[in-house]
């Protein structure tokens, strides 16, 4: 309680002793800082993770990520079992893009085989659609997700639609929405049913025009705009030294992107464009994103033309590699030979007998590198399996780029960093 | 230049320390012999080699073999687009080498979960805590002597965090309390 008194002397002083005396009073005067707690259970932050916030007022002066609670240890578990039993594992590092995993995954198994650059043609085609397929539905909940978090529900919701469809595209190929694990080490589960291409085609068809409406919602939208320009920028040099990958590593400026830096599968024969950043703030990687997902629906539609053995298959393409120690032999065969029936049963028991040795393989997933770094002593497991998360490392940055920013930004960062905990955690 | 090549000139500057480039599946790696040089190996890599970017650490457990621990490093340049791995092994008994994270940041989460999960430690990481699992977690899980099936440990308390200065300030609710009188949000001391 301030008592008023009804008459006031009020003493005058010269002001710039008065500054004086109130820089040297606020020199002491140290706000007190506040300790908050986001998540793990916060819509933001996309699964669980933890960030503790220090705060000066609405500043944030500390940010440390606190990451881990979706661990299941699936590098412990890989090391238990054969290769091929670990295929299903990969769906769920990356649980909005399985199919990329798995494609990803498949190829450091065949690279450690020596398989990888003698997949059949189709296989690689296949692949390709797999990892594109998973790299739209990928950005487009990041972008839904994003936009949601900033009050654009509409966008959500747009963005779903299309997810749909793919997990249509998805659940045709594999017979599961979710965990697809649709590769096999040196093919893929079974070959395109009659009819998909099509409907890829009819996806893409209908794909590009609802982009185009998710654009006029964002890309010019004023209150979008100044939420998330200039916002937590990430200079070239950061986003190398932090190694970030993928769009947010694209969003910095740094042209690099694996399927044109270090082509694998059918790359090499397709015509795709790698969007960079300008400034790499929020906005640029958004727009990366946006114009990835233009990239990928165009990869598709090459995909579709280019295709070895065309929709139907005709000209009875292979899809897996012919070597019956790799891949399954077909049924009709393990019923009626020997030769087959070892071979299924050397591989379902044993697993693929890998040699000695060790290899790195980075897949460009939607949200970055997907490394598998596997040391084998040869035999059916791995003797190491190391997964490269590219959300577990485009994370390591927060503690950086959170300094400075407000409570309500954390919110567009986290959008635009695009993770996901299932991968980052293991 | 090859990663061949420029796994040469890592040799040639530190002689032999690094053993002969090994090549598999088109990958080049070498092996430095006292992991305490591995800060001057990487620091040498990324200034005069261009390797600017850290892919990736990873550590290996070779279980009843001496030493027991193997780190790997995963370098790559973007501006030449080559790789190259560089291993150095740590005993059990030391179960500590340098930090790279004075080269490239990235290192600063990768070391922490290598600390986390195999128990090999950094000298002269400034915040080497536990990352994956919890803060007084007593195992490393990914050691070849853990079993799969893990080992009962107590779990975490509830809060990880030392109480917040607001922490019983205004307008706080109570979890947990009585009643809902007692659980709605009101001005509290943090006596009550």
């Amino acid at each position: 309680m301030i008592l008023m008194a009804t008459v006031q002397d009020i003493e005058v002083r010269d002001s710039a002793a008065r500054t004086a005396a109130a820089a040297d009073e606020l020199q002491d005067m140290h706000g007190e800082k506040m300790v908050l707690n986001m998540g793990p259970s916060h819509p933001a932050t996309h699964g669980v993770l933890r960030i503790v916030l220090e705060l000066d007022g609405e500043i944030i002066t500390k940010a440390d990520p606190d990451v881990g609670y979706l661990h299941r240890g699936d590098e412990k578990i890989a090391e238990n079992m054969t290769y091929t039993q670990f295929i299903p594992y990969t769906d769920r590092l990356d649980y909005l893009a399985p199919l990329a995993n798995n494609v990803a995954y498949a190829l450091a198994v065949e690279k450690l085989l020596g398989i990888h650059d003698k997949l059949p043609p189709r296989c690689q085609y296949i692949r390709v659609m797999c990892a594109e397929l998973a790299r739209i539905s990928a950005h487009l909940l990041g972008l839904g997700a994003f936009a949601m978090d900033m009050g654009a529900v509409t966008v959500f919701l747009l963005s779903f639609t299309e997810r749909e469809k793919i997990y249509n595209l998805a659940e045709a190929i594999s017979g599961a929405r979710l965990t697809t694990s649709y590769t096999r080490i040196g093919g893929v589960m079974r070959d395109l049913p009659p009819g998909w291409l099509d409907q890829c085609q009819k996806f893409c068809d209908e794909f590009i025009p609802a982009l185009n409406e998710f654009e006029t919602l964002l890309t010019r939208n004023r209150i979008w705009v100044d939420r998330v320009h200039d916002l937590a920028v990430i200079s070239k040099e950061d986003a190398i030294d932090y190694g970030l990958s993928g769009p947010n590593l694209r969003g910095s400026g740094v042209e690099y992107d694996l399927r044109k830096n270090q082509p694998y599968l059918c790359y090499k024969d397709l015509q795709f464009d790698v969007p960079v950043g300008a400034v790499g703030d929020c906005y640029d990687r958004y727009l990366v994103r946006m114009e990835e997902m233009r990239q990928s629906a165009r990869i598709l539609e090459q995909c579709i033309k280019k295709i070895p053995g065309g929709a139907d298959n005709k000209s009875n393409e292979p899809v897996n590699v012919a070597d019956g120690k790799i891949t399954l032999p077909p049924k009709q065969k393990v019923l009626s030979s020997m030769e087959e029936l070892i071979h299924q049963f050397m591989l379902v028991t044993e697993g693929v007998n890998c040699p000695p040795g060790e290899i790195y393989f980075g897949h460009e997933n939607p949200k970055g590198e997907l490394g598998f770094y596997i040391n084998s002593k040869g035999g059916g497991t791995p003797y190491r399996l190391k997964i490269r998360s590219p959300s577990f490392v485009n994370l390591s940055i927060v503690p950086k780029i959170f300094v400075g920013t407000m409570i309500s930004d954390t919110v567009a960062i986290l959008g635009s960093l695009d993770f996901v905990m299932g991968e980052c955690d293991r | 230049m090859t990663a061949l090549e420029q796994a040469q000139k890592i040799k040639a500057k530190f002689g032999d320390l690094i053993s002969e480039p090994a090549e598999f599946r088109g990958e080049i790696t070498v092996k430095l012999a006292d992991a305490e040089q591995i800060t001057a190996v990487c620091d040498f890599a990324k200034v005069q080699l261009g390797f600017d970017y850290l892919v990736d650490i990873s550590s290996l457990d070779n279980y009843g073999d001496d030493p027991r621990w193997t780190v790997v490093y995963h370098l790559r340049g973007l501006k030449h687009g080559n790789e190259v791995r560089i291993k150095t092994d740590v005993s059990e008994e030391k179960s500590e080498l340098p930090s790279v994270l004075p080269v490239w940041r990235t290192a600063n989460w990768h070391e922490r979960e290598i600390y986390d999960m195999m128990g090999i430690r950094f000298s002269g990481h400034p915040d080497l805590r536990r990352i994956l699992m919890w803060e007084g977690y007593p195992y490393f899980p990914l050691r070849k002597d853990f079993p799969l099936a893990g080992k009962p440990s107590d779990l975490p308390g509830v809060a990880f965090t030392k109480p917040a200065p607001l922490e019983g300030g205004p307008f706080v609710t109570v979890a947990g309390g009585k009643d809902s009188i007692s659980r709605e949000p009101r001005v509290r001391t943090p006596e009550e």
